[in-house]
């Protein structure tokens, strides 16, 4: 989503912040307002996984609940959550975080995200980010203070950022990379060769990195590599991270933060003024899932492998050039040979066929031109969906 | 492969060679003969349908059945586990440990018609030293399905 000048009436110019003025209503949203006064839509517009949380999780939050464990947190989250992701960082990506100072325990990765802004952010810095990227990244930056700087990335570079255009756009206000791989909305994934030059230049200056590594679990045929770990660079990366993606628990609202000492208390004291602790039954929830959630993982990610084949061959079969996404849930197709731009093949889309998809250019001006199909729902609904967007771009295309 | 294959089809039975082959990102041609062999090798034994009956209004009981047997000097318990496995109202004859030693899933019209399986046709098996019969009141979860009340919640729109 790209922040525009959006306050029309005067009273709304006044009494709302310039700030949030800025920033644009999510281009997802317009959607599912359309999407909920239709009926019997197939939706490959949500992002989330489609599986309910893994019964034996949540039974670990219905028993916390019997045992009486409805209060408060430690502002930092419960210790035991803190220690298990600690050594779940250790033991899948090894980075050492310390339990106690340099993990925060958060209401999902958004909460993180938007404290890693406020807690870095002095008005005006610059925060360079790839373009198309998930709809809270400059949103999260502009509401901080600071001026998103978009880099372009591209279908012809799987959405890779490339370390040589981030460099490009750097300016003695840059403070910030944020990256986010697995990306939302196109599934890319980076190289640790690219993640590495990344580094490179986030060292030579003197930048912070903020990793959102939420669908790192979520990679089919590849390994994440988690930047944290790349030599050198800890001392100046925030890693953000969380459940909702790998163990289906995006309801629960839960995730952390893991970063240096000093930037983890700075996030910690805007935590413990907003937002207290995060909830008390999810991060019990959270410490079930780090103990005994592999299996469930594992199960749950060959099966949106399998439907992430069905559904890149089933785009590519009606004619539309679908980079292969090895990441996260999402299928991010070009619509352009249809003539229409991306927002309006989602609408008349939607319209014609009830098929929702999102239009890429709600994650920023290079989004324009694709659209986003989850593939975290129903193999029937998939193929469903494929057979009508077959119809429609064969329809369209010229 | 075959595993990759098998889970599928456990899930689905429905599911295409096509589709499988799209999934494991191998050819139509390599599914049908991986199914075809796992079929010759009684890997794959059938493929069925998880119906609920109590839907379709269809009278239908079903009994759990614990059987006391004594083990034969050479084949122990499987010529019995064999033997009653024969009759059609069987569903699942099970080995188990504890206090009996089959457990058999019994399926029949009426409560009458299994009654008169196990006192007329169980009983009567020598080697069978006593049964226990527990009649299903109600079935929550079958085959791994869920059986009322598993259509799911429905998402709400959200932006993310």
């Amino acid at each position: 989503m790209s922040a525009k000048q959006t306050g029309h009436s005067p009273r709304k110019q006044k009494l709302i912040s310039r700030r949030v003025n800025r920033l644009s209503p999510s281009g997802i949203r317009k959607f599912f307002d359309l999407l909920a006064s239709m009926e019997e839509v197939i939706s490959l517009g949500v992002g989330e996984p489609d599986y309910a949380t893994p019964w034996h999780i949540s039974e670990a939050a219905v028993q916390s609940l019997e045992k009486g464990y409805t209060m408060y947190t430690s502002n930092s989250g419960i210790p035991e959550l803190r220690q298990e992701t600690s050594r779940y960082l250790k033991e899948t990506y090894g980075v050492d975080y310390e339990p106690f100072g340099e993990i925060l325990i958060t209401v999902g990765v958004s909460e993180a995200l938007d404290l890693s802004m406020r807690a870095i952010i002095n008005p005006g810095d610059e925060v360079i980010m790839p373009d198309p990227h998930y709809v809270a990244y400059d949103s999260c930056v502009i509401l901080a203070g600071g001026e998103p700087v978009m880099v372009p990335t591209s279908q012809e570079n799987n959405f890779e950022v490339n370390a040589a255009d981030i460099e490009a756009k750097i300016s003695e206000k840059t403070k910030a990379i944020l990256i986010g791989y697995p990306a939302n909305p196109t599934g890319a994934v980076m190289s640790r060769d690219k993640l590495l030059a990344i580094a490179d230049v986030a060292k030579r200056h003197h930048l912070l990195v903020i990793s959102d590594e939420i669908y790192a679990r979520l990679v089919y045929g590849v390994e994440h590599t988690c930047f944290a770990s790349l030599p050198g660079v800890r001392d100046n990366t925030i890693l953000l991270g969380g459940f909702s993606k790998a163990y289906a628990m995006t309801g629960w609202r839960v995730g952390y933060a893991a970063a240096p000492r000093d930037i983890i208390t700075a996030m910690t004291k805007i935590h413990q003024y907003t937002i207290m602790s995060a909830p008390t039954m999810a991060q019990v929830a959270a410490i079930e899932a780090l103990k005994s959630g592999e299996p469930s993982v594992q199960e749950m990610v060959e099966d949106y492998n399998r439907r992430r084949m069905i559904i890149v061959k089933g785009l590519r079969d009606i004619g539309l050039t679908c980079f292969e996404p090895r990441g996260a849930f999402y299928a991010f197709p070009c619509i352009t040979s249809t003539g229409l731009t991306s927002e309006e093949f989602s609408e008349q889309l939607l319209l014609e066929e009830k098929v929702a998809v999102v239009p890429g250019s709600a994650f920023g001006d290079y989004g324009e031109g694709y659209v986003r199909c989850c593939y975290a729902t129903s193999l029937a609904d998939i193929e469903e969906a494929l057979s009508r967007m077959k119809r429609f771009v064969h329809k369209y295309r010229k | 492969m075959l595993k990759d294959v098998l889970k599928v089809l456990e899930n689905d039975a429905r599911t295409t060679t096509k589709q499988i082959a799209t999934m494991t990102g191998t050819s139509a041609a390599e599914v049908t003969k991986l199914i075809k062999q796992a079929e010759k090798d009684r890997i794959i034994l059938k493929y069925k349908t998880v119906v609920n009956w109590d839907r379709v209004e269809d009278e239908q009981v079903w009994a759990l059945i614990e059987v006391k047997v004594t083990p034969e000097p050479e084949a122990g318990f499987d010529s019995i586990a064999e033997r009653v496995s024969q009759f059609h109202q069987v569903r699942s004859v099970y080995l188990a440990s504890g206090t009996y030693d089959l457990l058999m899933v019994v399926v029949g019209k009426s409560e009458h018609i299994i009654a008169d399986f196990v006192s007329e046709n169980l009983a009567h098996i020598e080697g069978v030293q006593g049964t226990v019969t527990h009649f299903v009141l109600k079935r929550y979860k079958d085959d791994g399905e869920i059986l009322e009340g598993g259509e799911g919640v429905k998402r709400q729109p959200v932006i993310l």
